[in-house]
């Protein structure tokens, strides 16, 4: 029996009140996950940021400031509700609360996934059913024990009496000390694939996303931004812009301009007839350049390690041989199908903003102190967003849009044109990581991993795999110093770092001899039974999903024309191994299938748990292959679809996905399938092709792929 | 600026557009059809994909001025009650995830059934290799297409 605690001494977690309109509402906190032995919660568990409430006809409700309203939640949200609630899925919405004072504004940052609100959920929908059962007790003055509860009724006998008839007589009724959350087995709606709940609005076109937004008398706002990081607006020529139909105003802010119109083509057109002069004599940087200063970081010690154990590079010294390679990365945009866009209005005493953003509290923030004004004179609506990847997690759009919203004294959405999205990014940083492993006696005995990259110095992930399994251990990082805008891309870090590392792990087990599965396991299981140090993952789980790959992905077993590469990295709390299969066709290689081996604990709803792990299987390939994005006196190199490209339909493989049985509690689910599918695929590639790839993308323009 | 009579989801429409406005603004700012999306603007993603007599065409990449008598077909109009055989099939497959470029896709996939009711998975991929989705759920699109075929 999972039972959790309500209060720890005479703190509650929940708070019950009226709802206005009739009924009961309970508030409590998102990412509380308090268990019977949770002795000293956090305090910020007690914050009520989130309400559960069910109305006197009987709607449920839940509803939050989430931002984080993607990757299916909104579906899965309510799931956790009713299954612990005792209503029918379909009876749960979420209702995504704006951000404005009817609710305290304790947005955590970052992804609350499903992960946080897994205990939250479910305790605020059995801490309802519970004062169900109790107010129904109290009208029938009967025993709590003698009654039921199932659909959204409370049972006695053939009496019943509705969860809407009882919520506003529940509203005075003292939360349990504790209450008992359902047993895994006995779950009816988690575990079951329940649809999008907003898959109807989607597949007719209706108007969900940021970019659909439209108040009467809006104007669009397309900008001129500089055309390299590091370049200044020296002096503009509106005069042609002015002159296009349509076009309404042209305003300058800081190194950019503005040009607003009453639809977005006169924004775009007003924009192109912009003649703009460029000081170009700042910092310009370019490729060559960052790679220079990468491979010299590479070459030599970082000021401080950030992992060593035992001394790798004594077992160098000593070793029969060095087993040395480095891989590299270039910078990726994000390219969110949806383009950045945000509107404001400024015109008012209030502020409004609407607009697909992650960080929705930390972007009216910064857009109250651009415009001196206090938080509380702004609101902010959050719509569904047209892809994320990390590129919404920063608000520079919505600041533009409050900017010109400001100094044109109109309502503007600030629409940017896919080569806006392209060259004004948060890019992936460009990256490298040199490996080194000693050999003695056919023996690893010493791992160094150097890494490098642009913009911040946050390059490995010291206490992972292979952390444990290794005697003789360092791990180091260093960056390069950048104007280039960078930030967090789908899988930060690991996104790279993990093609690396699994191609590292298959290159280093051909040189020894060994198969790249066993190789793995025997590390593992050092890790496991015997670690060198504290580490950071569960071994146990990382090898029951290699076993389930190489099971389900046939490995070690011939199959003519295909040649198989493996992969296998643990992110986000969540274990996968992945089994690329490879076949030649007239000489140049294409991945037709993709086993995935998954640990992510209980699968809340397993159809959108493959939607996303196949997603994120796809992403990875694609970027692998095909992402290339390079700077040249500090302009990109690339601009639209036309000169990057993306994975499509045919190129895209088959995924297929096993998830292991499991009754612990969820983990993430939209990035961990990312990492180790571009090393799954470069170790098939080099079987398939004899050819070894260390840079990315793998594939340039002219070579055919598919 | 002229004025442009159009034909669309069966209505009559009015328009005062510049000739070289594309059919993708017409359709989202003049006349609020905001299903047709935005993604790249150059014919190279598929996102603004409607129907013009029939056939699937890249809106972004289409003047007003070049449509005249054409009959003009966007994914509100596709059906009445979003009981499209694609559209169907999308819901048992579940097949969004952003969401974003799944209008593109269905308008795209509506003009290959229309043509080939039968379609072999080769025909899929190469009549959808136009359509990007950036959150990759081409698996489901393919599957959700070869459903909607088998049930015609
Ligand atoms: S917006 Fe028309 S094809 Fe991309
Ligand atoms: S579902 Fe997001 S781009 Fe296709």
């Amino acid at each position: 029996m999972t039972v959790i605690k309500t209060k720890v001494d005479r703190r509650s977690f929940l708070k019950t009140s009226a709802l206005a309109g009739g009924g009961l509402m309970i508030g409590f906190n998102w990412a509380c996950s308090p268990s019977a032995e949770v002795k000293d919660p956090a305090s910020a568990w007690f914050d009520i940021n989130a309400y559960l409430t069910i109305a006197d006809n009987g709607e449920v409700t839940i509803m939050s400031p989430n931002p984080e309203i993607g990757q299916n939640v909104k579906t899965s949200m309510p799931m956790l509700v009713a299954e612990e609630l005792d209503v029918d899925w379909k009876d749960v919405i979420v209702k995504q609360a704006p951000l404005d004072n009817a609710f305290p504004r304790q947005v955590a940052g970052g992804s609350q996934s499903i992960r946080s609100s897994w205990k939250s959920m479910r305790m605020a929908g059995a801490t309802a059913r519970r004062l169900m059962i109790e107010t129904a007790a109290k009208e029938w003055a009967v025993d709590v024990n003698s009654l039921t509860t199932k659909g959204g009724y409370v049972l006695n006998g053939n009496k019943k009496l509705s969860y809407g008839e009882l919520a506003s007589k529940a509203v005075g009724i003292e939360i349990p000390e504790e209450v008992t959350l359902k047993e895994p087995k006995d779950f009816t709606i988690i575990g079951k694939s329940q649809k999008n709940v907003d898959l109807d609005e989607i597949i007719t076109g209706k108007p969900v996303f940021g970019i659909d937004y439209k108040q009467e008398g809006m104007q669009y706002a397309v900008v001129l931004r500089p055309p390299a990081f590091g370049a200044k607006l020296k002096s503009f020529d509106d005069t042609e812009a002015r002159k296009v139909n349509g076009v309404t105003d042209v305003i300058q802010f800081g190194d950019k301009v503005a040009v607003l119109g009453n639809n977005t083509w006169a924004a775009m057109k007003g924009k192109k007839a912009l003649v703009a002069d460029w000081d170009m004599s700042g910092r310009l940087e370019d490729t060559p350049y960052h790679d220079s200063e990468m491979n010299k970081l590479l070459n030599k010690r970082a000021e401080r390690p950030s992992r060593s154990d035992g001394d790798a590079l004594k077992a160098m010294a000593s070793a029969d041989k060095v087993f040395e390679k480095t891989y590299e990365a270039p910078f990726l945009p994000h390219n969110t199908m949806e383009p950045m866009n945000f509107f404001a209005d400024v015109t008012g005493d209030k502020v409004k903003l609407v607009g697909p953003i992650q960080t929705p509290a930390g972007t009216r923030g910064q857009i109250a102190r651009l415009l001196e004004k206090s938080p509380d004179d702004i609101t902010l609506e959050m719509t569904r967003m047209g892809g994320g990847f990390g590129r919404r997690l920063y608000g520079d759009f919505a600041l533009e849009a409050a900017e010109i919203s400001q100094k044109a004294n109109k309502a503007v959405q600030v629409v940017f044109s896919r080569e806006d999205d392209m060259t004004a990014g948060t890019y992936r940083p460009a990256s490298k990581y040199k490996f080194r492993a000693a050999i003695k006696d056919g023996k690893l005995t010493g791992y160094h991993l150097s890494g490098a990259g642009i913009g911040r110095n946050n390059w490995v992930r010291p206490d992972w795999f292979p952390a444990g399994g290794i005697e003789n251990y360092l791990i180091e990082s260093s960056y390069v110093d950048s104007n280039i805008t960078t930030g967090a891309w789908r899988a930060p870090i690991t996104n790279f770092l993990a093609v690396a590392e699994q191609c590292f792990f298959d290159e280093l087990a051909a040189e020894m001899g060994q198969d790249a599965v066993q190789l793995r396991l025997d590390i593992l299981e050092r890790a496991k039974n015997n670690p060198v140090g504290e580490i950071d993952y569960e071994p146990e789980k990382m090898i029951g999903v290699i076993k389930l790959a190489a099971e389900k992905g046939n490995w070690g077993k011939a199959e003519s024309g295909v040649s198989k590469g493996f992969s296998a990295y643990y992110s986000h709390n969540t274990y996968v191994a992945e089994v690329a299969d490879v076949i030649m066709k007239d000489g140049n290689p294409i991945v037709k299938n993709v086993t995935v081996a998954v640990d992510c604990g209980i699968v809340v709803n397993p159809d959108a748990a493959i939607n996303q792990i196949q997603g994120g299987v796809v992403d990875g390939m694609g970027h692998a292959l095909y992402g290339d994005f390079s700077f040249i006196n500090g302009t990109p190199q690339a601009s639209n679809f036309n000169n990057y490209r993306l994975i499509r339909t045919k190129e895209a493989p088959t995924v297929d996905v096993h998830f292991v049985e499991s009754l612990n509690d969820p983990t993430g689910l939209g990035e961990p399938s990312l990492p180790p599918a571009g090393g799954a695929l470069a170790n098939a590639m080099a079987k398939a092709t004899g050819n070894r790839l260390y840079k990315i993308p793998f594939v340039k323009d002219q070579m055919v792929f598919g | 600026m002229a004025t442009y009579q159009l034909t669309i989801n069966g209505k009559q429409q009015t328009v005062e557009a510049d000739a070289d406005t594309p059919m993708l603004w017409v359709l989202r700012d003049h006349l609020d059809l905001k299903g047709t999306k935005f993604g790249c603007g150059i014919a190279q993603c598929g996102a603004c994909t409607i129907h013009m007599d029939g056939n699937a065409v890249r809106s972004c990449s289409i003047p007003v001025s070049a449509v005249s008598n054409a009959e003009i077909t966007t994914i509100e109009g596709l059906s009445k009650k979003a009981d499209h055989v694609l559209q169907k099939a999308w819901v048992e497959h579940d097949v969004p995830q952003c969401g974003y470029c799944q209008a593109g896709q269905i308008m795209n996939a509506a003009a290959l059934l229309q043509r080939n009711s039968s379609p072999s998975m080769d025909e899929i991929e190469t009549a959808m290799n136009g359509n990007l989705c950036r959150c990759g759920t081409y698996n489901k699109i393919k599957a959700a297409i070869s459903s909607a075929a088998s049930n015609l």
